[in-house]
């Protein structure tokens, strides 16, 4: 199958494109910089380039839609360029160019509304009470992309949950930079129970949706390792990994939240140079409990994860060269 | 139409039987749970109107013959609203191919939908006008009548008037007789004041408002706003109002008549009945079920000590009454008749009755000074002369006496002279807690109360029910306050020289005996004579105890049985309040008295005796020597106090069975075999308890992959699932608790009884049997099920932990499990483990778990103080790892 893999130059949209050309598929990757990737012909374009992405799905078969504006805090027009009109984009040129399959690769975040998930399914995308900007224009995004679901275009939505491994600019890079300058927190006990993804299962999971993508089209799939685990022990894995302290400092949810408000205010005005230390999402995510039921998932993406959370350590450690 | 009233009664003065007449009207759509489809309008030609729950049409779609017709009364303030479940429950069963049944159910006249005539009708009239709508339905026999609140009396004033139709009567709350001795309860009597009677239940909705605040737990507003829906205007609730007002409060009121021939005229029915009833309802209160009880002969009872007045919302009631439906075919009294019992429990009292030898001794006496002995010969007396003096007090037969009695002679005779004149003995554990011992013995409902002078204050401060018979003579202002009826010294005096009546058959009910209520209210389990006989039989050949035997009777429930056994018995100095107070000193004094060879203890008190092992003399160490058996029994022990136990009394084999209430004596496991078996040496998983002791065989159930005992039960090795048991010596069944007996209960094609135990466990090759914990305790986890007990033992041998419990969070079937660490030292402030903790406990646990946890302590249940509460422990990691604060389990 020739295939395109879009956000190519990120974590998992690079593992995802090794994943998909290992797996004897043809792969074309999309995304405005270098994919710095072996194999695969590189295409470089934006999303907000209505040629560029015609040109991009010239000739291909199936789509692995992964490039979005990700970040924690920004201009509202900048994420629902990239993330709702991008995509929006993307599905209307796939489908005149005859593609068959398009896996779009959302958030659990879509569906995420603040209060805690412990062992719940993917629920519907629910721009309304989406926290934050990229929350929302993903679930956006999400429902365009189910919304062009049809005979001859199968659609799959796929959320991986808190991607991480070496290399990784968003999650490690900046929890290990935070621990490191001592600005890490806990949220609260630190106990709140969170399902992350390695990014090797993450890439798996999206190449059998791929080739499931006709028997199961039409449906949202929360992909995780499966193994929750404290989220001050989560970080205090990655911390270790990378050689760095482990957060030892505690603030209070409710008033972490309430600090994220305003700073999310204030970085919307004068954007600083690093992201926000903190957001109500942020504030979320870090002291609730987000572990999902993977039982769909794994019986209809005939999938399991192959990286066990300790093996994906020892990953991050060499990665670290420790 | 009416009887005729004196009008002059004030209550009735006041414009009863006024308003506007309206017809019957379909209920407004969208009330939540009722489908409009079921309502419908039946006129009576010449009466009135009606509006009706009905699923015949929907059953004539169906194309299925009814078996029968529910015919469903609403009582006041309601209307057919309330059995709206039952109505779709028994639809949907005929939709899915089960027997069909027809539910009828009106809104009887001047109430809910149905007319407004402007006439104010009295029992009488409901009763009748109640048939004339079955005559219009021409409703086909046989029907059971479904009745709640005062709509069941209706129900079964029809049921009377229809016996040669009439299948069953099911009853919710409902009362048929007013006892002239005992007031109307407070409630009503405030409603039916003549200044109160309109304001409150017509001119405004307090009345009805009062009821709907009846729910446990609260009702949804919609489902509220629904049983208001037909009483909007004062006019509307005029029949709320006579309906109140026609509640027979006395023998001169008009509708008086017709409940005493209702009441009457319900104990000649000889159709099956379900009696469910919700405890908490402040009106209808326990002494109108035992009423009612009395007049059903062939009742099936559950008490729901959780739910009230308005039983139908609180509870399953629709599959309670489904499910009685299915088993009405079986015969009523169905329990096997006890053939072949054994030997009569007070036989050694008679066959020993001129011996001087000791029967009891009694370390700690209650009237203080030294120890005291008492002959058979005393003992045999004081039970015969006890009986009879019991008997002379009104102590009949099948009458219910509590025993609140610490352990000793005085409990000892009390229980052997109510065991002899055929008395049930309701016997709860102190343990349970002062709440939840009034909740066993108000529950109970006994009629006489025997007590010692805590029992006794308790009984009269908690407000328990029964004559109160006191163990010791009470200067008589103590008597007064007390409201002691009677002492066993006068009963004694009475009794002296009479004879005693015959005694009760084996197959009789010999007492009642409370569980633990360590997962959920106290439970009564309802021995027989035979079941008892048979209890002291296994003890007998399983301990070799016997006439002769010295016996420490540490354990009550066991050395209860010391006389029936023949063994003489010596009750240790303990407070029997705290069982964990016993000292290694009481023990081998006892045992020195005695000359005992046998030790019972409870598992409570098992720890201190080896803690205070040191205090020891040379001669009480010597009196220890002779010891050949210790039993603990009640909860397991853990091996290293068995351990102690066995270094305390270095002749003796220690031994700890495997049992609960229902079934005391089931398996028993030695030292050695725990030993052998040791989590360490062994690949099996769980606590090995030993094999079954002759007599009783042992099954397991398969667990199926959404966690339940749904397999077959069989002995197949290796196999997980809920334990299941059979023996003689099992209990009969369960005290008012239909249902749970049902669930409980497994009969075999061979007719033999077994007993879901609710534990979990499996069978190895050798046929010994091993715990994994409590079926409710049964993880569900996206790769199958898992039991708790194995890893809890694999993490508890690591050298920091104390003692660790396994915890499910999140949904079954994709739950994960979460390990809850006592460490030594202990923490001071609950948390999440270190990594390095963390990592260590994985790797012990050969089980996936999610997090680790420590804790100061463990939440465990307040009885046996050793059963880590997994409960309660899920509940509260549920909350701390979905991000909730940080507290104490």
């Amino acid at each position: 199958m020739r295939v395109l893999v879009t956000g190519a130059s990120g974590m998992l949209g690079g593992a995802t494109a090794r994943t998909v050309a290992a797996a004897g598929h043809e792969v074309r990757t999309f995304q405005r910089g270098p994919a710095n990737l072996e194999g695969v012909e590189d295409v470089r374009g934006s999303l907000t380039d209505a040629a560029a992405v015609a040109a991009a799905v010239e000739g291909v078969e199936a789509v692995v839609h992964l490039a979005a504006k990700v970040s924690l805090a920004g201009d509202p027009a900048d994420f629902a360029a990239v993330n709702i009109e991008g995509t929006r984009t993307l599905l209307g040129a796939a489908r005149r160019a005859g593609v068959r399959r398009f896996v779009h690769v959302s958030s659990p975040s879509v569906a995420h509304t603040g209060a805690s998930i412990a062992g719940d399914d993917a629920a519907p995308a629910d721009p309304e009470h989406a926290r934050g900007e990229y929350a929302r224009t993903k679930a956006l995004g999400e429902r365009l992309a189910l919304d062009a679901d049809a005979d001859g275009f199968a659609v799959v939505v796929v959320r991986p949950h808190l991607v991480w491994g070496p290399g990784d600019p968003q999650l490690v890079a900046r929890i290990v930079e935070r621990a490191r300058s001592r600005r890490l927190p806990l949220l609260g006990s630190g106990a709140a129970l969170i399902d992350t993804t390695y990014v090797d299962n993450a890439a798996s999971a999206l190449l059998a949706a791929l080739e499931r993508a006709e028997a199961v089209h039409g449906g949202s799939y929360v992909v995780t390792n499966g193994e929750p685990r404290p989220v001050a022990e989560m970080l205090a894995g990655i911390c270790a990994a990378a050689g760095a302290p482990a957060p030892s400092w505690s603030v209070p949810p409710g008033l972490a939240r309430a600090a994220g408000g305003a700073v999310e205010a204030v970085w919307r005005i004068r954007p600083g140079e690093d992201e926000p230390p903190m957001t109500r999402f942020l504030a979320d995510q870090l002291s609730t409990a987000h572990w999902f039921d993977q039982r769909r998932t794994r019986a209809d993406l005939q999938w399991r994860p192959q990286v066990s959370l300790d093996e994906g350590f020892r990953r991050l450690a060499a990665s670290y060269g420790r | 139409m009416s009887p005729a009233a004196p009008a002059a009664l004030p209550r009735e003065a006041e414009g009863a039987g006024q308003g506007p007449a309206a017809p019957a009207a379909l209920p407004p759509r969208g009330l939540p749970g009722l489908d409009p489809a079921f309502s419908r309008l039946v006129d009576v030609p010449g009466e009135a109107s009606w509006h009706v729950l009905d699923n015949g049409p929907r059953l004539a779609e169906l194309g299925v013959e009814p078996v029968g017709t529910l015919l469903c009364v609403h009582g006041n303030p309601t209307w057919s609203y309330l059995w709206r479940r039952l109505v779709a429950a028994a639809t949907a069963a005929a939709e899915a191919g089960a027997p069909a049944w027809r539910v009828v159910a009106p809104d009887q006249l001047e109430m809910g939908f149905s007319a407004r005539t402007g006439t104010r009708r009295r029992l009488a009239d409901r009763v009748r006008d109640l048939g004339l709508l079955t005559d219009e339905l021409a409703l086909p026999g046989p029907v059971v009548t479904v009745g709640h609140d005062w709509g069941g009396v209706v129900a079964l004033g029809w049921a009377v008037d229809h016996a040669d139709r009439l299948a069953g009567v099911v009853t919710l709350n409902t009362a048929v007789h007013q006892p002239e001795d005992d007031p109307i309860p407070a409630p009503l009597r405030l409603a039916l004041q003549p200044a109160l009677l309109a304001p409150a239940t017509r001119t405004t909705p307090a009345f009805l408002e009062t009821t709907l605040a009846l729910g446990h737990p609260p009702l949804p507003a919609e489902v509220k706003d629904a049983y208001r829906a037909p009483y909007g205007t004062a006019d509307r609730r005029s029949g709320i109002r006579d309906f109140v007002a026609d509640i027979p409060v006395d023998e001169s009121h008009p509708s008086r008549a017709e409940l005493d021939r209702i009441a009457k005229g319900v104990r000649g029915l000889d159709v099956p009945a379900l009696v469910l009833w919700g405890a908490k309802d402040p009106v209808f209160r326990d002494r109108y079920l035992d009423d009612l009880l009395g007049r059903l002969r062939f009742a099936r009872v559950h008490r729901f000590p959780a739910a009230g007045h308005l039983i139908a919302e609180d509870v399953d009631y629709a599959a309670a009454v489904l499910e009685w439906l299915g088993e009405r075919p079986r015969a009523v009294d169905d329990e096997p008749s006890a053939a072949d019992a054994g030997a009569r429990l007070w036989s050694v009292l008679e066959s020993q009755a001129d011996s001087d030898e000791p029967a009891l001794v009694e370390l700690a006496p209650p009237g203080g000074g030294g120890p005291r002995t008492i002959s058979w010969r005393l003992l045999s007396r004081r039970v015969g002369e006890l009986a009879a003096g019991l008997v002379a007090a009104g102590v009949a037969p099948g009458d219910r006496v509590s025993l609140l009695v610490p352990p000793g002679a005085d409990l000892t005779a009390a229980l052997y002279a109510c065991l002899r004149i055929g008395a049930i003995v309701v016997v709860a554990d102190a343990g349970l807690g002062v709440a939840g011992l009034s909740r066993a013995v108000t529950g109970a409902r006994p009629d006489h109360v025997i007590g010692a002078v805590p029992g006794l204050t308790a009984a009269r401060a908690l407000g328990w029910p029964g004559q109160r018979i006191s163990v010791a003579r009470l200067p008589l202002p103590t008597r007064r306050a007390l409201g002691v009826a009677a002492s066993f010294g006068e009963l004694i005096e009475a009794g002296r020289g009479t004879a005693l009546p015959a005694p009760p058959p084996s197959s009789a009910t010999a007492a009642v005996l409370f569980t633990s209520g360590s997962t959920g209210p106290a439970k009564g389990v309802v021995y027989t004579h035979a079941q008892l006989q048979a209890l002291r039989d296994a003890l007998a050949s399983h301990y070799g105890v016997g006439v002769g035997t010295g016996l420490v009777a540490g354990f009550a429930p066991f050395a209860l049985l010391g006389p029936a056994l023949g063994a003489r018995s010596a009750t240790p100095d303990m407070d029997v309040t705290s069982p964990a107070t016993l000292t290694a000193t009481a023990v081998a004094d006892a045992a020195a008295a005695v000359d005992a060879t046998v030790v019972f203890l409870s598992p409570a008190a098992v720890a201190n005796v080896v803690a205070t092992a040191d205090a020891l003399s040379p001669s009480q160490r010597d009196a220890l020597t002779r010891v050949r058996t210790v039993l603990s029994a009640g909860a397991p022990v853990a091996r290293d106090l068995l351990e102690g136990i066995g270094r305390l009394l270095p002749n003796a084999t220690p031994s700890t069975p495997y049992g609960m209430t229902e079934g005391l004596l089931m398996t028993a496991a030695s030292l050695d075999l725990i030993r052998a078996t040791d989590s360490s040496g062994s690949a099996e998983e769980g606590v090995c308890v030993g094999a079954p002791i002759a007599g009783v065989r042992v099954r397991i159930a398969a667990l199926d992959s959404a966690g339940a005992a749904s397999g077959v039960p069989s002995e197949e090795p290796g196999r997980t699932g809920e334990i299941v048991v059979s023996a003689r010596h099992l209990r009969d069944g369960y005290d008012r608790l239909w249902l749970t007996q049902r669930d409980a209960d497994l009969r075999e094609p061979d007719g033999s009884r077994w007993h879901r135990t609710g534990d979990v466990g499996h069978l190895d090759a050798e046929g010994r049997l091993w715990v994994e914990g409590r079926l409710v305790h049964v993880l569900v986890t996206a790769d199958g099920v898992l039991t708790p007990v194995g890893p809890e033992q694999r993490i508890g041998a690591l050298p920091e932990v104390v003692r660790a419990g396994l915890a499910g969070i999140g949904p079954v079937g994709t739950q994960q499990a979460v390990a809850v660490v006592e460490l030594a030292p202990a923490v001071r402030r609950p948390g999440i483990a270190s990594p390095e903790l963390a990592a260590r406990v994985r790797a012990a646990a050969g089980v996936p778990i999610a997090a680790v946890l420590v804790v100061p302590r463990l939440p465990t249940d307040i009885r046996h103080n050793s059963k880590v509460d997994r409960t309660r422990l899920s509940r509260w990691a549920e909350g701390v790892l979905a991000g909730g604060r940080m507290v104490l389990p």
